[in-house]
């Protein structure tokens, strides 16, 4: 107890001077987490968009993704990082590929819940126009399904942000090495600090997607909030 | 790169691992990391289940503070767990006190969340019809409200349990018992084996809470609005679920 009286006596929640003093270290640190974020973001979109467009034309295939892409998702990262290490080592490729799996599921779901969300009107109008399936899906339910994507990059996009955080473990992190960091010499300002940030960058992320997608989908302005 | 070779190395190893009578005793053995594993995740659910459940059914309930109830989970979510976990670490200090602290924290955002949406989500109709019928408003939330709401609150205890278990694998970077333990210790000595070893109990602790759970959930909702076949893992799910760990 006296220990921890004492220590926290020595050791304010934010040291401004260490923290003038490393500005480059957590600069660095920050651009390593939105690296890895944008990566893990933009890869679960490339492999989720063509699978759920599969599912949604062939809706035979939509129990299995979805079941596959859950259990996956149900699978701890920190698991999945150790799983992984043997065969893919420390760095970039077994931190990428638990994170882009999560995105899938998320981004899948949303997808699907897009799509599903088409009035069978606009559907049967589409079909009067002329529009074979494919083009139908992609001019029409495609456009109209934006929304709910956009809502499932948010959700992916603010969870990467915390997660990656985990991947400090494995020598990455990005703010994440600055809490392990903090944890290890029992020094409280770069957790502090990492953790404001990350925080912040979370939601600064997601104000930002809530921006474009004001821009992508003009017509739900109205309604969005 | 011969990565067959790899391969049939350390999975051969794992499996000697698992066969290894030493690994199944003493306390460093699976039984006893499991019991702490599972002892870590039981007691932060409940107590999270106590602060969250009468919060989000009260509030779905009278239809208040909406926004709280939604954006409580979306903040949870922004929030890292590791940050949670090192920052109760360093408050109070080292044993499985600041390990629970972190993981009720981690566990209450989203049973309100859930809880709030499915009392909202009864049917305004049943609610009137509850009414018409007589019935107090107490015996209305319990008798007709709630039983409907089960498999939503039921499937936020789902989602706060598994995210729960992830963490608590977490918890052996500052001194906590459980699965994790094999997987830091096997990073930091470099024993792939037990690393390996490690990863696989808590992928299936975590697989094993999500399908029992799932189940559990099957099984509550009430048979007059059984809906059409979900998958078993990645189902129904509220838009605000929390981040994954």
């Amino acid at each position: 107890m006296v220990d921890r009286v004492f220590l926290d006596y020595v050791d304010p929640w934010v040291n401004w001077d260490w923290l003038s003093t490393h500005v480059p270290l957590v600069v660095a640190a920050l651009e390593q987490h939105l690296e890895l974020t944008a990566i893990a973001v933009g890869g679960g979109l490339a492999i989720s968009l063509p699978l759920a467009l599969l599912a949604h034309r062939w809706p035979r295939f939509r129990l299995p993704l979805l079941t596959a892409a859950g259990i996956f998702y149900t699978i701890p990262s920190i698991a999945l990082f150790a799983l992984l290490i043997p065969y893919t080592g420390l760095g970039g490729t077994t931190a990428e590929i638990p994170l882009i799996g999560y995105n899938v599921l998320i981004l899948v779901r949303n997808i699907l819940v897009g799509l599903d969300a088409v009035p069978p009107e606009v559907r049967d109008a589409a079909d009067g126009m002329g529009y074979r399936p494919t083009a139908r899906l992609l001019r029409i339910e495609l456009p109209l399904a934006l929304p709910a994507i956009f809502a499932g990059l948010r959700v992916a996009t603010v969870s990467t942000i915390g997660i990656v955080t985990i991947t400090a473990v494995i020598g990455l992190g990005g703010l994440g090495q600055l809490m392990l960091e903090g944890l290890i010499e029992n020094f409280h300002t770069p957790l502090v600090v990492a953790t404001v940030l990350s925080v912040v960058l979370a939601f600064v992320a997601d104000i930002g997607l809530a921006g474009a997608q004001r821009v992508a989908v003009p017509w739900t302005r109205a309604e969005s909030r | 790169m011969d990565t067959s070779g790899v391969e049939m190395t350390i999975l051969a190893k794992v499996w000697t691992w698992f066969a290894d009578p030493v690994h199944w005793s003493g306390s460093d053995g699976i039984p006893v990391r499991l019991q702490e594993h599972l002892h870590l995740s039981i007691e932060s659910v409940a107590i999270g289940a106590v602060i969250a459940l009468p919060i989000g059914i009260a509030l779905g309930h009278y239809g208040r503070f909406g926004n709280v109830a939604i954006n409580i989970s979306n903040v949870g979510r922004a929030l890292p767990s590791f940050a949670i976990l090192v920052i109760a670490f360093q408050v109070f200090g080292l044993g499985d006190l600041p390990i629970v602290i972190a993981l009720v924290a981690l566990a209450v955002p989203p049973m309100v969340t859930n809880s709030y949406v499915a009392m909202r989500e009864v049917d305004p109709d049943v609610r009137d019809a509850a009414r018409g019928m007589g019935y107090r408003e107490l015996a209305q939330l319990m008798r007709i409200e709630l039983p409907l709401a089960v498999p939503l609150i039921m499937a936020g205890i789902r989602l706060s349990a598994v995210q729960v278990v992830a963490t608590a694998t977490l918890g052996a970077l500052i001194a906590g018992g459980g699965f994790g333990r094999y997987i830091i210790d096997g990073l930091a000595q470099q024993d792939y084996t037990k690393l390996v070893a490690g990863a696989i109990l808590v992928a299936a602790l975590a697989l094993a809470t999500e399908l029992s759970l799932s189940i559990v959930e099957r099984m509550l909702v009430p048979q007059g609005i059984r809906l059409l076949r979900q998958p078993l893992f990645g189902g129904q799910h509220v838009q605000a679920n929390p981040g994954r760990i």
